[in-house]
Parts: structure tokens; C-alpha cells; sequence
């Protein structure tokens, strides 16, 4: 950081893809593992790192719970009235 | 331009079940969608307009358009991904008013989206050192009472101060994948974006809300 001396007009080089055995590689995995993006030989390796690493499982763990948790969430965006006059519109709607 | 449906859809048969319903006049069926899809169509419209009482505009004349489009629907999509496309475009005519005439792609482009490390890096161990990239402070195990304390109401609104803290872009596409259940291809053709930068989003998301939980965990000491 601070050092770059690449010039602006040059676009950056993408960054390295995250490195399934290491620590902060896998936390960037983490969700692509979880769709079922990875490929084959990356997935394989992403599995055998968690296997030898509790920080890396408990992390795996934490995202799930996270995920459960927001499952969770009831969110209630409707004001108060909105429903009632949407029925009302759907009524006159189908009547017409 | 609103990408193209995908040629090879099927509706399933509740979708099916769901436009006969509303076809029908079945008040409860009307009712059920519009709780259902209400807040996140003002997460979408939000995207687009500055405030809440223009989402709100935006959300109503999306449910007016939906009511007079319901006879000619042709099933192309999902009935929700169709509901989100008359929202898009509801919004973007109501954003062009407000100088915001962008496409949603472009709105939902993670490169314009603040990125970051899913971590703080310094939590492992730096580079040059042996085992470099491995955690120096690995997070810990939540207790099973813990995770019984996630389900609890205080943290559940907790979750939902973390979600409106998320750029909208990632808000809108957790919400949808992880409050509202959808898969991701249906993420991807309500929001016209491809799978990559559906998961970029939905991972950005995560992992400021999983951050953002242990260290409320953190704070609240042991369970």
C-alpha cells in the first residue's frame, strides 16, 4: 500500500484469485463454496484445508449461522393502510 | 436495456397456481404476494430513488401495473421476477425525473460496489511471516446457546440494522437470497445480473453481517 506506481490510465491487473489453502483465501471462497461455484479441484482443496483448520471451520460454521439467522428476519415494509387500499384496487380491478 | 428473458423457462406449478389464483380474484392470494414482496420491491426501487416516499410511490404503481398487466402475463418468468421488471422500470422512469436514468446492471455492478476483504486482514498472520495468510486470530466457536441467542428478537433486529447498513446493492440481493428465501437464478433475472456478480454481492453481504455479529458476540461476552 502507498508504493503503487502503476499509471492511472492503465487498467489494473485483476487480483489473484483467493488461495483455497490459506486462511484468508478460504473467508473469500467461503461463499462460492457454499453455492456450489467452485470447481472441482479448488472445492477439493477449499474441503481438505477446513478439514485441518479450526479457525477456517468455525468461520464456515459462523457463515451458516449467519445465514440462519437472516432466514429469521421478518422484515414488515408494509404502512399501515397500504394493504387495504392495494385489496381495494384489486378488487375494482377484477370487478371490472 | 432489460436483459432478455431466458428462453428455456418453466413456470413451476405454484407459479401457475399463484396467476390462476390472482386471475380468479382470490383477495387472500393478493394479499399473501404483496406482504411478501412489498419490502423488497422498496429495496429495489430504493436503488433508484432518493427517498422513502418516493420507493413508496414507485412500489404503488408497480402493484397498479401488476393488477392491469395480470390478464396478459405470459409466464416468460417467474410472476415475481415479472413483478421486479415492472418495478425496474417504474423506478427508472421515476429515476430519470430524479437524474438517475441508469440501468439496473450498472447499479448492481460490483466494481462500483465498496468491496473490501470479507476479514479484517489484520487477523492473520502477515505476508513474509511462516504461515503467512493464516489466521493470527482465528474467530471463535459460538456456543450452541449462542446460536440459540442469533434466534432471539433483539438479534434479529440486530441483522436488520446490519442489512440497511450494507450498500444497497448487497442489501438488496441478501435480502432477497437470505430474508426471502429466493434461489439464485431468480435473484439473477429479477435484478438482470449474471450469477458472478450475484454471488460477488451476496458475498460482500455476508460477510459484513457475519462481522458485524461477532462482534456484537464479542461485546456481549459469554452467553
Amino acid at each position: 500500500m502507498g508504493s503503487d506506481t502503476t499509471p492511472m490510465a492503465t487498467a489494473p491487473d485483476p487480483p489473484a484469485p483467493p488461495d483455497p489453502d490459506s486462511c484468508d483465501g478460504v473467508v473469500e471462497l467461503v461463499t462460492e463454496y457454499l453455492e456450489g461455484a467452485l470447481d472441482v479441484a479448488v472445492r477439493a482443496r477449499f474441503e481438505a484445508h477446513l478439514a485441518a483448520c479450526d479457525g477456517c471451520d468455525i468461520y464456515l460454521e459462523q457463515m451458516r449461522a449467519t445465514i440462519a439467522a437472516a432466514g429469521r428476519v421478518g422484515i414488515d415494509d408494509l404502512a399501515p393502510g397500504t394493504l387495504d387500499g392495494l385489496i381495494a384496487a384489486y378488487r375494482a380491478a377484477r370487478d371490472a | 436495456m432489460p436483459a432478455p428473458y431466458d428462453p428455456a423457462f418453466q413456470p413451476t406449478p405454484d407459479d401457475v397456481a399463484l396467476v390462476a389464483s390472482l386471475r380468479r380474484g382470490d383477495e387472500q392470494a393478493f394479499a399473501a404476494i404483496v406482504e411478501q414482496l412489498n419490502g423488497p420491491l422498496l429495496r429495489l426501487a430504493r436503488l433508484y430513488v432518493a427517498n422513502g416516499a418516493a420507493a413508496e410511490e414507485v412500489v404503488q404503481e408497480t402493484w397498479l401495473g401488476v393488477l392491469r398487466g395480470l390478464d396478459g402475463f405470459e409466464a416468460r418468468a417467474s410472476f415475481r421476477t415479472w413483478v421486479f421488471r415492472i418495478a425496474t422500470n417504474r423506478a427508472m422512469t421515476r429515476g430519470r425525473r430524479e437524474r438517475r436514468d441508469i440501468p439496473l446492471s450498472a447499479l448492481l455492478d460490483p466494481a462500483d460496489d465498496p468491496g473490501g476483504p470479507a476479514v479484517d486482514p489484520e487477523r492473520f498472520l502477515a505476508p513474509g511471516q511462516e504461515w503467512a495468510g493464516h489466521w493470527a486470530v482465528p474467530p471463535e466457536r459460538w456456543a450452541p446457546d449462542v446460536e440459540a441467542h442469533l434466534l432471539a428478537k433483539e438479534t434479529r433486529a440486530l441483522i436488520e440494522t446490519y442489512l440497511e447498513e450494507l450498500a444497497p446493492a448487497q442489501r438488496i440481493v441478501m435480502t432477497l437470497r437470505d430474508v426471502e428465501g429466493w434461489d439464485a437464478d431468480e435473484v439473477c433475472a429479477a435484478l438482470e445480473i449474471t450469477p458472478g456478480n450475484q454471488r460477488v454481492l451476496l458475498h460482500r453481504a455476508r460477510s459484513r453481517v457475519r462481522a458485524g455479529l461477532e462482534r456484537h458476540l464479542a461485546a456481549a461476552g459469554p452467553a
